[in-house]
């Protein structure tokens, strides 16, 4: 499932689109402890987090990520969304939680 | 080209996160346009990230040195901060010195040191107190 699709699937807010709405994604990890995040997230994961800090967008792209979604309710800081626009990260919000959010992307996966 | 070397230099500001991870995501692009390994890129990347989010916290910013050559990818972080106390200690995993803004942006859970030990092939920490740490990292290309 793409990037795009995805985030329609789970009615998610659109932060920054990212360079590439059409990438796959493979895989999802669960965190907010970014040097854990840095250690386990793997390349085209769905990361879903309560972070919105301007280190956000820097793990995402050391990661690959495929896109980011910051999950209850919790927003992406101004800082680092110009940061995730320069790096061309694809970030939504969503007010659900990291659970609700990570059984829905299993099913899609 | 077997002999061929890039070199590339970056200053860390103090307490700045905003430019935290400036360096690491230049390093990674030049990697990236030279052809190396995505497994190689990472392990660069994050280890450089978690040295220079270090140099943001601890210390008051500094250097980064970095060599690419075909075989492996030094990067020497070399800050003016205060030290490290007792390096074994820093070593481990889950100790740490950050204070609670620092743990509240998702840093300072004491995997730092441990996460770039783990990136690399080789790691060699050069401490003063009083005036700063040196931190030699190098990745093998296999």
């Amino acid at each position: 499932m793409t990037v795009k699709e995805l985030a329609e699937k789970l009615a998610l807010s659109e932060v920054c689109t990212g360079e590439d709405i059409k990438r796959e994604v493979t895989g999802c990890y669960i965190g907010d402890l970014l040097s854990l995040v840095m250690s386990k997230a793997k390349s085209g994961d769905v990361w879903i987090t309560i972070q919105g800090n301007i280190n956000v967008p820097a793990v995402a792209s050391l990661t690959d990520s495929a896109m980011v979604i910051i999950a209850e309710g919790m927003k992406l800081d101004t800082d680092a969304k110009a940061r995730a626009l320069q790096e061309g990260i694809a970030v939504y919000e969503s007010p659900k939680s990291a659970f609700e959010l990570g059984c829905s992307v299993k099913e899609c996966l | 080209m077997a002999d061929s070397c890039v070199k590339l230099h970056y200053t860390v500001d103090p307490d700045d996160f905003t430019v935290a991870g400036e360096a690491s995501g230049a390093v990674k692009k030049v990697l990236k346009q030279l052809g190396f390994a995505p497994d190689v890129i990472r392990r660069v990347a994050v280890a450089m990230y978690e040295c220079e989010i270090n140099m943001v916290i601890h210390a008051d910013g500094g250097v980064i040195d970095v060599e690419i050559t075909p075989e492996k990818i030094r990067m020497v972080h070399k800050d003016r901060g205060p030290g490290i106390k007792d390096i074994e200690k820093a070593m481990q995993e889950g100790f740490s010195t950050a204070d609670e803004k620092v743990r509240e942006l998702g840093f300072g859970a004491g995997m730092g040191l441990p996460n770039m030990k783990r990136y690399t092939d080789e790691m060699n920490i050069t401490t003063e107190l009083g005036k700063g740490t040196v931190v030699d990292m190098t990745v093998f290309v296999k």
